[in-house]
């Protein structure tokens, strides 16, 4: 018979242990990468840390009684009768067994995890890579900021550091007459800060998110432009210290808008696609050399052009593809369309026919939500290798 | 607990001890250990400290930790069932929160030592279980991780299908061992190492069979079936288990065995728990405030949660109870019954060693008790938890029903060579209510894992015979 009172800091297999289980979540998100990339509660988090995904692995799978079949017993306050209502399925109703009895889960078919953007992130750019990357001359960007880097013996009394020249008096104190006290300053106890310019180096990189919005393109093929444009942006930041996004939406006319313009500007009009081709070619050569700028020129629209327009299109995706790293065309299709219906007046096959510098063009066609993840990877993925 | 706090509970655990050991509690004696909320919650989710490692675990403490860390739930202690007896004490507990903690722990431990149920359990698990977690991963690093991981989640899916009653099946394989031939140390799973040639032999054998009496069709049934101990038989007949898999499947199977007396008697001994705790506080000098934080505590720990049934508290009624009816019968008991009168404490200590949860409710729920804790049952109408019943015998019933087999479906192997190939046939022991059957494909495909071969389980859904199919590829039901 013993109270006893031990060191257990060193005790971590439930965290060790925790590890494996999360391990396993980040399994289980991999698997689902091509549903979670195009999750609505991720594409619209408005900088939110978590989300939660549906995880359907990671269930204890038993041999177990259909919840909602089963009778159960409660205890009421002592006027419970026949015919009340306790709780409304979906909701959290009364459990006859108290804790890890089968059943205690009935209702949800899933197990729901919270899961941070940052891991899922990570996670969808372990495949990829920023093709053609090349080295331009990185801008010098202006000292904004002075950082205080270093201690010395003699400086400036405003930049004075009190904290430790109290300490090193203390110190003298302790030293000399044996008391740590603080007084008696002293020349010798002084310390100052000196300070830096801080210059950083910058790589960057522009986004010339360009769209259709001409009357055939409804919400959902918006939503999926945004949810590309949200990882690609996503994806470029961790490879470029500065990104800059441009946003040119466009039907028979091409304009600069903000992000929000652009994704939820109303629909309507044609299509001339050379026109947005056009002002992603002067923007590009006012503000964005590229010789200081990594240029990703993308485009989506379902396809369909003006035939007069075609041969001008081509012309200036031609330009386009000189002046950038990568030019990336999407088709988007009519949800859940998955087959080709398109005639070949598409531009999608236009393209593939009639571009000289195909090297660096990459289209590809969206029929689904779930397609979203492999263009991601067809855009991004490993040169030279077929998705 | 400051060090001075620390030394108070030594001081009351003394006394706590003399007062248990004075109303004929008999507990091993016990460790007590005053830890931080993260072992706390490390040892609960493993139920044994130093098991084996596998992400269901992490996953539970993770679960355990965060609600503690949001104060939704707080685990007051967790007591281990061996001898001597571990009760762990949580740190940020107040001093008397902790003395009655040890009160109850106390009950938990006369229980586990007293309690027939637990006559068979052994008392060294902890030792056990940690060579377990071992050998496992020595595994590990044999086989890789993500394989022994793979196997153990197939395992585990039916680890809850075991004989409680293994031990006769135990003993008498011993004694059979013992009359046939001496090999030096029979231990319990040393027929294992033959395994994979008895399957072997048995394969050929059977094709040679087959090839000799084709004509005769109605072939002999394995004469152990049925057998209920799905763990057990597939460990030992598997087809395809390699060595290290079926070493694996009977460490599992010893750990159940240690848990299943647990599963059986929850209510008994939660109920005996509280019971003592409350007696013996009751008997301990404690100044007034103490006297308020004790009420307050005790009636938390067995008060209904709002139309839940709480384990603790209908337990502690039930034995309250019983002592209550043996000390002063009506007349009616003492003329039917010829019971005398003043033999509750008797009762009750008698109840304690001889019962388990059904038979605890079955005999001592009472028609007065069931009205007064305002039992029912309840069922999913439409979209609705409708309160169906009241009459207490029904609910009763329903009590005792679902905690049949500790509230897992009955499932047993009744064939393991269906259709002359090697097929297992499982059929659900149907007892009215029906299985959910997304769970059921998930297992079935874990099984047939472990089987090797087609699986089958048949069931009654929708108030139909039905028989769910697995051969490692696709599903199919009829």
């Amino acid at each position: 018979m013993s109270v006893q009172r031990n060191d257990w800091s060193l005790q971590r297999k439930g965290i060790i242990d925790q590890e494996r289980h999360k391990e396993r979540v980040r399994d289980a998100i991999k698997k689902n990468l091509g549903s979670i990339v195009s999750n609505e509660s991720i594409i619209l988090s408005d900088g939110k840390k978590t989300v939660k995904v549906p995880m359907r692995s990671l269930d204890e799978y038993k041999f177990r009684y259909d919840h909602n079949k089963k009778k159960q017993v409660g205890q009421g306050e002592g006027n419970s009768k026949v015919g009340d209502v306790i709780a409304r399925e979906g909701g959290q109703q009364g459990q006859g067994q108290g804790k890890g009895q089968a059943g205690n889960t009935g209702g949800q078919d899933f197990y729901e995890t919270e899961v941070d953007i940052d891991e899922i992130a990570a996670l969808i750019f372990e495949d990829l890579q920023l093709p053609y990357l090349k080295e331009k001359a990185k801008q010098e960007v202006p000292a904004t900021t002075t950082k205080f880097t270093e201690i010395r013996r003699s400086g400036v009394m405003a930049n004075l550091d009190k904290r430790r020249s109290i300490l090193e008096n203390i110190r003298r104190n302790a030293r000399d007459v044996g008391a740590a006290k603080i007084g008696n300053f002293k020349k010798e106890d002084l310390r100052f800060k000196t300070w830096e310019e801080d210059i950083r180096h910058e790589s960057n990189a522009v986004v010339i998110a360009m769209m259709d919005v001409s009357g055939s393109m409804g919400e959902f093929k918006k939503y999926i432009a945004r949810s590309f444009y949200f990882w690609m942006v996503r994806f470029l930041k961790t490879k470029y210290d500065n990104v800059k996004i441009i946003f040119i939406s466009h039907h028979t006319e091409a304009k600069e808008v903000n992000e929000e313009q652009f994704f939820t500007q109303g629909e309507s009009g044609g299509t001339v696609v050379s026109s947005a081709y056009k002002l992603a070619l002067e923007i590009i050569k006012e503000r964005f050399p590229p010789k200081d700028w990594n240029v990703y020129p993308f485009h989506f629209s379902d396809g369909d052009n003006y035939y007069s327009d075609n041969d001008e299109a081509v012309r200036l995706a031609d330009e386009l593809i000189k002046t950038c790293n990568l030019f990336g065309y999407g088709e988007i299709g009519e949800e859940g369309a998955s087959s080709y219906r398109r005639s070949s007046g598409a531009l999608l096959s236009l393209y593939k026919d009639h571009l000289k510098n195909k090297e660096r063009f990459i289209g590809v066609r969206i029929d689904d939500k779930e397609d979203v993840y492999p263009a991601l990877k067809e855009f991004f993925g490993k040169r030279g290798e077929k998705v | 607990m400051a060090d001075r706090e620390v030394k108070a509970l030594e001081e009351a655990l003394e006394k706590i001890w003399e007062i248990a050991l004075r109303n004929g509690l008999d507990p091993f004696p016990t460790r007590f250990e005053i830890v931080p909320a993260t072992v706390m919650y490390e040892v609960g989710s493993y139920a044994l400290p130093g098991r084996y490692s596998h992400w269901t675990f992490g996953k539970a403490y993770h679960r355990m930790k965060t609600m503690y860390d949001f104060g939704l739930s707080k685990i007051y202690e967790v007591v281990i069932n061996t001898n001597p007896s571990y009760g762990f004490l949580l740190e940020t507990n107040s001093l008397l929160q902790n003395k009655l903690v040890i009160a109850h722990v106390l009950g938990h431990v006369d229980f586990f030592k007293n309690n027939v149920y637990f006559s068979k359990t052994n008392r060294r698990m902890v030792d056990e279980v940690s060579a377990h977690a071992q050998r496992i991963s020595e595994y590990e690093f044999q086989y890789g991780r993500k394989v022994v991981e793979q196997f153990l989640d197939a395992v585990l899916s039916i680890e809850e299908h075991i004989d409680p009653n293994f031990f006769i099946k135990k003993y008498e394989d011993e004694s059979k061992t013992k009359g046939k031939n001496k090999s030096p140390k029979a231990g319990r799973y040393d027929d294992l190492f033959h395994l994979e040639q008895q399957a072997k032999n048995k394969l050929e054998a059977k094709d040679k069979d087959k090839n000799k009496d084709k004509a005769k069709k109605q072939k002999e049934k394995n004469p152990l079936l049925p057998e209920k101990d799905l763990l057990y038989f597939i460990m030992k007949n598997s087809p395809t288990l390699e060595l290290w898999q079926r070493d694996i499947m009977s460490m599992i199977h010893q750990e159940m065995e240690y848990f299943v007396p647990q599963m059986q008697t929850k209510i008994m001994n939660e109920g005996w728990a509280s019971f003592w705790h409350a007696r013996i506080m009751r008997e301990l000098d404690l100044s007034d405030d103490e006297h308020i934080e004790f009420a307050n505590l005790h009636s938390s720990v067995v008060s209904p949660h709002k139309n839940q049934l709480n384990p603790y508290y209908l337990g502690y009624k039930i034995f309250e109870d019983i002592e209550k009816r043996w000390d002063n019968p009506t007349e009616e008991e003492r003329r039917v019954f010829g019971r005398k009168g003043g033999e509750g404490r008797a009762k009750i200590f008698e109840v304690r060693e001889l019962d388990n949860d059904i038979s605890f409710l079955r005999n001592y729920l009472t028609r007065d008790l069931c009205e007064e804790l305002d039992l029912f049952v309840y069922e999913l109408q439409d979209d609705e938890w409708t309160v169906t019943e009241k009459k207490w015998e029904k609910v009763r019933d329903t009590l005792v029903g679902n905690m049949t087999n500790f509230g897992c479906p009955y499932i047993e192997v009744t064939d393991d060579d269906y259709n002359g190939n090697r097929e297992l046939y499982l059929k659900h022991r149907f007892e009215g209510i029906e299985l959910d059957l997304k769970y059921a494909h998930k297992v079935l495909e874990y099984v047939q894992q472990l089987w090797g071969r087609t699986v089958h389980l048949e069931t009654i859904n929708d108030s139909e015979t039905t028989v769910l199919h697995f051969d490692g590829e696709e599903h199919k039901e009829d």
